[in-house]
């Protein structure tokens, strides 16, 4: 196996405005592996945007990533790291591309400028030999005429092109791993796709592990290798990408799936998720998708750990324990169908 | 920063500003290398407080002494000390917002206070105060003074505009991507401030003159025998009535002055930020 990072246990606490602090990720563990994409997927608020910044060590202040969680990048302890080296490993081995590419450009600088500041950053090289890179990098990313948009200024662009200069970016220091984080929230459908096949091309040309962070179950299909499941700042569940869409399997899964509507099938309704996540500090004992979920019974009053469901799939919900529903992980077969199950008490 | 200067210009009150600031640093660099020394006393007896005429256009004063020769010399004294004053003061401000927002936390607090407490107190009295005690304080003096008194909006200004700045994307993306703190500052932070001090310079600008002006009316400004508008001003008082010219020009001159500042200045910041139009 080529694990090159590994998070185990991350947890990362706010003041909550009084004495005590709050939660919003919370024991969250997962390991990135060269060439493959890790999809982390979740609402709004689910802490996933957090977890991406906790591997660069830039949680916003006040915030702080608490005692007892790990992060291994290669044979580097990220948490351990200070000043002059952690520097060196922001851009260096992981390199990150933000949601929203209208603001992540710094306005009064061209685009050549900026992605030679990266370079420039982790290499002792020229301003010419610094240009030149970035436009080996535009050219990388797929942006028409480069030689001219290396002197363009951010507003000369459109969205998709400066998602481009940013992935050209976060690629001017080479990095072993590139987090992308909603990177195509803020693009239009059709420059979604082109933006995606980047990234994939990218990951595949350099061997890089993409740690993919979006709440579109859609584009995760047939890009990532694998997904992890976020809600209310903990994974519940985690398979390849191909089991978890054959066979979702926690409540909260099957219910993503319910809300996406499909093109093929039926014309069936709708079904969202009751209710929405409830904030850190709000969540309730036990498991914390309990209050929404259909299923939720006696012993989702304690708080289950991730168990297995099936080879390499695992989830956060007491169903999969044999005993709950007779045979185990098999009941999951038919998983996107819910309402098949009434063994609530 | 050359988009808003492009938009102030567009503007008319900025344009009409910006040319007639021009104008009046023009003729106050050339003119004294033209005209009559503004310390000569042509004819000591005969020819104090003339009316305007084609010898002296604006006049003579209570020394005989030629009024556009001492307009345009004082101009560069009033200039001069306004653009070095405001120049140290923007600087300062920018230097100290920078700190107070980018580290934060106690640094941030007690700069804030300090600005607080020297807002508090009124600039005038305290140039007054200093310079009543420090007598015939030089010219150089006099910038550091109203330079050093004047830069504590503009810290506070710069702080606001560091910490909206901090939270931008691109700053974080630089974090992200290895930049130290001081490419952050320099590269990320200044520069994205420049608008918001161009403004507060050029508003500051008038604000100064007015300020010199009226320190050096009191006698407390630039000394005599160095021509200065508001010394001018205080010279003209005792023969206000029979030779009004003494005082009117370097009245206007001051008036022109700060009101062309100013116009460029609204017409800059509303280039700058439209929606506080």
């Amino acid at each position: 196996m080529s694990r090159i990072l590994d998070v185990d246990n991350l947890r990362i606490s706010f003041p909550d405005g009084g004495s005590g602090r709050v939660y919003p990720v919370d024991g969250v563990s997962f390991a990135l592996e060269r060439g493959k994409t890790l999809a982390l997927v979740g609402e709004s608020g689910c802490g996933k945007s957090l977890t991406s910044l906790a591997l660069l060590r830039l949680v916003p202040a006040p915030g702080r990533i608490e005692e007892g969680s790990r992060i291994r990048l290669g044979d580097t302890d990220v948490l351990g790291l200070k000043g002059e080296s952690l520097r060196r490993i922001r851009g260096r081995r992981i390199g990150m591309v933000f949601q929203d590419p209208m603001t992540s450009l710094n306005p009064v600088f061209t685009v050549g400028d900026q992605i030679a500041e990266g370079v420039r950053a982790h290499f002792d090289v020229s301003r010419s030999e610094a240009r030149r890179r970035a436009l080996t990098l535009l050219q990388e990313v797929g942006i028409p005429d480069p030689a001219a948009r290396l002197d363009a200024y951010p507003h000369q662009l459109s969205g998709g092109m400066r998602q481009r200069v940013m992935i050209a970016i976060a690629l001017s220091a080479e990095p072993e791993i590139l987090v992308a984080d909603e990177p195509t929230t803020a693009l239009d459908v059709t420059v979604q796709a082109q933006i995606l096949e980047v990234l994939d091309r990218l990951r595949d040309t350099h061997g890089m592990a993409v740690l993919l962070i979006t709440h579109d179950l859609g584009i995760v299909a047939g890009r990532a290798d694998r997904v992890a499941v976020m809600y209310a700042g903990q994974i519940v569940e985690e398979a390849p990408t191909d089991e978890l869409f054959d066979r979702p399997s926690h409540p909260y899964t099957q219910g993503l799936f319910a809300s996406v509507p499909r093109i093929t099938g039926p014309i069936e309704r709708l079904s969202p998720i009751g209710g929405s996540v409830p904030p850190p500090g709000a969540w309730p004992g036990g498991c914390r998708f309990r209050p929404r979920c259909p299923k939720a019974f006696d012993k989702s009053e304690t708080m289950p750990p991730l168990l297995p469901v099936g080879p390499d799939h695992r989830m956060r919900c007491w169903l999969a324990e044999p005993s709950e529903g007779g045979d185990g992980p098999l009941r999951f077969a038919q998983g996107d169908n819910p309402s098949a199950q009434g063994d609530n008490p | 920063m050359v988009d808003p200067l492009a938009r102030a210009w567009r503007d008319p009150r900025g344009r009409v500003g910006a040319l007639v600031l021009a104008a009046i640093a023009a003729a106050a660099a050339v003119g004294p290398l033209i005209l009559a020394d503004p310390l000569a006393q042509p004819c000591v007896l005969t020819c104090r407080n003339l009316p305007p005429s084609l010898a002296h256009p604006f006049g003579t004063d209570d020394l005989s002494r030629d009024i556009l020769s001492r307009v345009a010399s004082g101009g560069r004294i009033s200039l001069a000390v306004a653009v070095l004053a405001v120049g140290l003061s923007v600087t300062l401000g920018a230097a100290v917002g920078l700190v107070a927002g980018y580290w934060g936390g106690a640094v941030d607090a007690a700069l804030m206070r300090l600005v607080d407490a020297a807002l508090a107190i009124p600039r005038l009295f305290l140039l007054l105060l200093v310079l009543a005690v420090w007598e015939q304080a030089p010219v150089a003096t006099l910038i550091l003074l109203i330079g050093a008194t004047g830069w504590f909006g503009t810290g506070r200004l710069v702080r606001g505009e560091v910490l909206r700045l901090r939270e931008e994307t691109y700053v974080r993306a630089a974090e992200a991507l290895g930049a130290n703190r001081r490419r952050i500052i320099f590269r990320h932070l200044l520069p994205n401030t420049a608008g918001p001090l161009l403004v507060a310079a050029t508003l500051g600008v008038g604000d100064v003159i007015l300020l010199e002006a009226g320190l050096s009316f009191l006698g407390l400004g630039v000394q005599p025998p160095t021509p200065s508008w508001g010394g001018m001003i205080l010279d003209a008082k005792s023969v206000l009535v029979t030779a009004p010219w003494a005082g009117v020009f370097p009245g206007l001159a001051i008036v022109v002055t700060v009101l062309s500042a100013n116009l460029f200045g609204d017409a800059l910041r509303d280039a700058v930020d439209p929606r506080g139009a």
